[in-house]
């Protein structure tokens, strides 16, 4: 295929797309996995008022689109003066990515045999030693395969803060291709920045999840 | 939830504590429930603005409009996820790892970045998206497909080779039958996931439910502003309401499934 070489003279555009990218990607996915947990927490939790709102919340944000998302947040931040664009879009990817977190949590925690927990409460450990050291290892390992596919899914997502006049690889897509570059040229060049980060992502997990593997 | 692996159960003392959180966190909820509507109903107007026909009708378009992009994205999606599954389980070795680059490729990218390549590239709005969406959620079917079809055990493919059959016919009437029963709930996920994107439209100015509410609230006025969180709480609230049914939809068929095997 032809690459344009002409694209190298805005390297640096591209450059600060892809950083822009990865940065937004992080924080949202921070956000989404702390309020993830969050979310997970209240749904398991035996009051059953606080069991609703976890369950509303991720009905809610699983089944609206993440365009929706951002409107919504852009019109939130009229009326809060000083939250500019990266937060606002840190806002929405970490909100809807957090209910399929918490969504991957509840799996994880349903994927742990009753035997564990009683295992270890017939060993004396206090209820908090048991979710300490028996029941949350185990979530955890459950979970880290299909957390990096939420995550996988978070930095496509991302692409779509470029939009909301944040700086990253699809704002300088749209940028690259109004300054009259070849249209094919970049979304190939963007299209391999997408493919780097999609295999750095799904490479770590693998790690993640064999360091985290157990015999047997 | 399987909450036995965290609790205990409860014995009298937490069965009263849970009860206090219980009436102090409906107390908190009614609280913020109520006030939500108050301040709602202060602007009363900007309700009151669903019952004119004339937006009805436009939110009506916009939802066919969306379930048009939908429609043909969806099938588009299927289509081409069947084709790649069967190039990724081919016992030719180049188209195998044809399909398995082209999954590979389009999966990784996210939808935007390919509807807006396609729609720069000329295409009008409404290709852009189909063809966009078609070919990430094509690739992500494709995958689900496959694993699904390596999923069935092996003695049925072994089976079906000692009647006779040849390797299309074992994938056709042995493989992929059983397969769809197994993957019909995550194909029908990666369909709203699809049915979502069609929001993707809004971007690159396809005049889908997203679009419309958007133009619609922008148009208005009502109690000197703009309408916009009305439009937008209704636009989220067709959204879920769309993609439910379709997850209904799909509870429905499995059921249909289950009684025919009986």
């Amino acid at each position: 295929m032809h690459v344009p070489l002409d694209l190298l003279d805005d390297l640096d555009l591209f450059r600060r797309g892809f950083f822009g990218t990865v940065l937004l990607t992080a924080v949202s996915a921070a956000l989404s996995l702390a309020l993830g947990a969050l979310v997970a927490a209240c749904r398991v939790c035996p009051v059953p008022p606080v069991r609703l709102v976890g369950t509303v919340w991720t009905a809610l944000l699983r089944n609206t689109p993440v365009t929706l998302l951002f409107l919504v947040a852009v019109f939130a931040a009229a009326r809060i003066v000083g939250v500019g664009h990266f937060a606002l879009a840190v806002g929405a990817l970490g909100c809807h990515t957090s209910a399929f977190v918490g969504e991957a949590l509840c799996r994880g925690v349903g994927s742990v045999p009753l035997g564990q927990a009683e295992a270890a409460r017939s060993l004396g450990m206090t209820s908090w030693q048991a979710l300490r050291l028996v029941v949350l290892p185990q979530v955890g390992r459950a979970a880290v395969a299909p957390i990096g596919g939420l995550l996988a899914a978070l930095t496509r997502n991302s692409a779509i803060a470029g939009a909301f006049g944040v700086t990253e690889l699809f704002a300088q897509q749209r940028r690259l291709s109004a300054i009259g570059h070849d249209v094919l040229g970049v979304f190939v060049w963007i299209a391999v920045a997408y493919l780097l980060l999609a295999f750095v992502i799904s490479e770590s997990f693998r790690l993640l999840e064999r360091r985290l593997a157990v015999a047997g | 939830m399987n909450a036995g692996v965290l609790f205990d159960a409860p014995g009298p003392k937490a069965r009263r504590r849970i009860r206090i959180h219980a009436v102090a966190a409906t107390a908190a909820l009614l609280t913020l429930v109520g006030f939500t509507v108050l301040r709602l109903s202060a602007k009363g107007s900007a309700w009151e603005l669903f019952s004119s026909p004339e937006l009805q009708q436009r939110l009506a378009d916009g939802v066919l409009a969306t379930l048009k992009a939908f429609a043909l994205a969806g099938v588009g999606s299927l289509a081409l996820g069947a084709l790649l599954a069967a190039g990724r389980l081919s016992r030719c070795r180049a188209v195998r790892w044809a399909a398995t680059g082209v999954v590979a490729f389009f999966r990784a990218l996210p939808p935007l970045v390919l509807v807006f390549a396609l729609y720069a590239g000329a295409l009008p709005p409404l290709w852009s998206l189909v063809l966009g969406l078609a070919l990430h959620h094509g690739c992500a079917q494709a995958e689900l497909l496959r694993a699904g079809i390596d999923a069935v055990p092996r003695g049925q493919t072994e089976a079906g080779y000692a009647v006779g059959m040849r390797g299309y016919r074992v994938l056709a009437t042995v493989l992929v039958p059983q397969a769809l029963r197994t993957v019909l709930p995550t194909v029908v996920s990666q369909l709203v996931v699809t049915l979502k994107d069609t929001s993707l439209g809004y971007l690159i100015g396809y005049p889908e439910l997203l679009h419309v509410g958007r133009l619609a609230a922008a148009n208005t006025v009502a109690s000197g502003g703009h309408p916009y969180a009305a439009l937008l709480t209704a636009t989220g609230a067709l959204y879920v309401a769309l993609c439910l049914a379709l997850s209904a939809l799909a509870r429905w068929i499995e059921r249909l499934g289950a009684r025919g095997r009986g």
